[in-house]
């Protein structure tokens, strides 16, 4: 199995595979094939969205080919927020030339002229760095008009900033915010594809999905193949931090167990491990044999690692805080479940809470679950449900410890 | 001539609606551009903005009340930013935390009498390999150990009035 760190933070276990790419030769093999030919390459490489919510890549690109408009939009969704996750600031810091031709085979995929990079207010340091890669592209006739020589390909890419938001980074709140409007989730269908930026149909990708992308169209859907799992194609990359030895940046196939990654990273002593972020998944070490994959424990790359001193219920309280603070406000599921989720978990810290409360919080948990009207909503019972799931033995019968930090 | 901070706002915003445009997609650059300038948005400069893009000055205010990094209430000029999220907090902010505090003289949501520094929590940062992680401004800080915290502070104050931090890059 092969496993890689970042190269420039991290030099233990060698570069990435983006390290490997060759420059803009993705982009030079996609403008010799029609559009229809990347199409059909996405697909067959099974690409699934590096975001986390895993939406296949060539379906998306081919949906927005067939919506039937002039002005189409490409968007990279550099809007990282999910707690533990901060792979894409390493790939915008160091990969983006591959990020943004990968943009670019999107457009030339979809047919569209315009794209937005929107980053999140939190990565503003990088802006600078970001605008002169683009301009950079552009004197390089790697962006705006006939790129590349190709007459009938024009496309260029804005940067968009982010205000601090963290549900921005769900796609129809991340229009809403590119439109100047509260970054509230809208309602699907219409999906973004068909009706997204101002109407116009859209693509909206996380980075490290775009740069997968170039390197696919360049070593072809075979080689992304031969990496992951049936369902889960490829490699993935990975934020690694909380109580390990070597926390960074890390590139692992799909399908790895959390005991290898455990055992790169150096973490022989986890309690649990926080796969997804805070919306992900909280395993005990019984479940450590588990595969990280979209049809085990699905990621957006993020990986928080628990020693063996952890207090469960103070990680489940600083998630819930996180969502109670993040809930845009507009369903009551979410506005209202997270805080009496929290409510609940300060109830337990006292030593509070009666078994029957605590029954029905986990039923209002999954009512969150299922009546929520975006993903936020819906998955931000996990770490709660997980904890009381996996580790009851220590949310029950606390004695209050008054304040001791 | 006299010239008003009312006239020196509005002829601000004129000139960054006419720089970035009066559609609606142009709200958000317009408001972070008068949020960096001025350290807030004030009920004034919403009017002004609503005018110029004709939209009604309670969309405005909606959009400036949603977003954490803008605010209708005076911010100071350094804005710090301390994550609390998991990896972070494992790392201890809470001892940072502290400190900043008593180096400031403030508890966090407020800002100095002086204008100067606004202590404000901040939601994953993105640095959760390098916790304790914080923001000043578009500056970040990693690692930071509660004695570090001092040094940074005077590093503030000593480029206060220049604005120097504002365009500074990342620190890694």
């Amino acid at each position: 199995m092969k496993m890689r760190r970042s190269s420039k933070m991290n030099t233990l276990m060698g570069p990435l595979t983006f390290d490997d790419a060759k420059p803009e030769a993705g982009l030079r093999k996609s403008l010799e094939l029609e559009p229809d030919d990347v199409l059909e390459l996405m697909t067959e490489s099974n690409l699934k969205g590096r975001g986390g919510a895993g939406f296949p890549t060539g379906a998306k690109w081919r949906l927005a080919a067939g919506a039937d408009d002039e002005d189409k939009y490409v968007v990279c969704n550099a809007d990282e927020g999910e707690p533990g996750t901060f792979k894409d600031r390493v790939l915008l810091a160091e990969y983006l030339d591959l990020v943004v031709e990968g943009m670019t085979i999107g457009a030339w995929a979809i047919g569209a002229r315009h794209g937005v990079i929107y980053l999140r207010g939190e990565y503003s340091y990088l802006r600078s760095h970001l605008e002169a890669v683009l301009k950079r592209r552009r004197e390089d006739n790697l962006l705006g008009c006939n790129i590349m020589g190709r007459l009938d390909f024009d496309f260029d890419v804005e940067v968009m900033m982010g205000a601090g938001a963290y549900v921005c980074g769900e796609e129809t709140a991340l229009i809403e915010s590119m439109e100047g409007q509260r970054g509230e989730p809208r309602s699907r269908p219409p999906y973004p594809v068909t009706k997204g930026y101002l109407g116009h149909p859209t693509i909206i990708n996380n980075v490290e999905t775009f740069a997968w992308a170039a390197c696919i169209i360049d070593r072809g859907a075979e080689w992304f193949r031969e990496h992951g799992t049936q369902h889960s194609s490829g490699l993935k990359i990975f934020s690694v931090s909380g109580d390990c030895a070597r926390p960074g940046v890390y590139e692992f196939p799909l399908g790895v167990t959390v005991e290898d990654v455990l055992r790169e990273v150096g973490a022989p002593e986890a309690k649990a491990v926080q796969i997804g972020g805070a919306a992900g998944f909280t395993l005990p070490r019984s479940q450590f044999g588990r595969q990280i994959a979209y049809e085990d424990v699905p990621t957006g790359g993020s990986i928080i690692i628990f020693g063996k001193d952890r207090d469960m219920l103070k990680v489940a309280k600083n998630f819930l805080e996180f969502f109670a603070d993040e809930s845009c406000g507009q369903c009551t599921p979410c506005r209202e479940g997270n805080r009496k989720l929290l409510e609940g978990i300060e109830m337990l810290e006292r030593g509070e809470c009666s078994m029957h409360y605590l029954r029905e919080l986990c039923a209002l948990g999954e009512t969150m679950r299922l009546a929520s009207k975006c993903g936020l909503g819906q998955t931000s019972p996990n770490p709660f449900l997980n904890t009381v799931e996996f580790f009851k033995d220590e949310l029950i019968g606390r004695i209050d410890k008054t304040e001791t930090d | 001539m006299l010239r008003t901070e009312q006239d020196v706002l509005r002829q601000d915003i004129v000139a960054l609606a006419d720089r970035l445009g009066r559609g609606r997609e142009s709200l958000l650059p317009i408001l972070q551009e008068v949020q960096r300038k001025y350290c807030t948005i004030s009920d004034y400069a919403m009017q002004i903005i609503a005018d110029e893009l004709r939209i009604h000055p309670v969309e405005v205010y909606g959009v400036v009340t949603f977003y954490s990094f803008l605010d209708f209430r005076p911010k100071g000029r350094f804005v710090i930013r301390l994550c609390r999220t998991i990896s972070c907090d494992m790392k201890e902010k809470n001892r940072v935390a502290r400190q900043l505090e008593n180096d400031l003289g403030i508890k966090f949501g407020q800002t100095t009498p002086d204008g100067k520094f606004t202590l404000e929590w901040a939601n994953c940062i993105g640095m959760c390999d390098q916790g304790p992680a914080m923001l000043i401004n578009e500056q970040v800080f990693t690692n930071v150990t509660p004695e570090g915290v001092h040094e940074i502070l005077e590093g503030c104050r000593r480029v206060f009035g220049v604005h120097a931090l504002e365009r500074g890059g990342a620190r890694r």
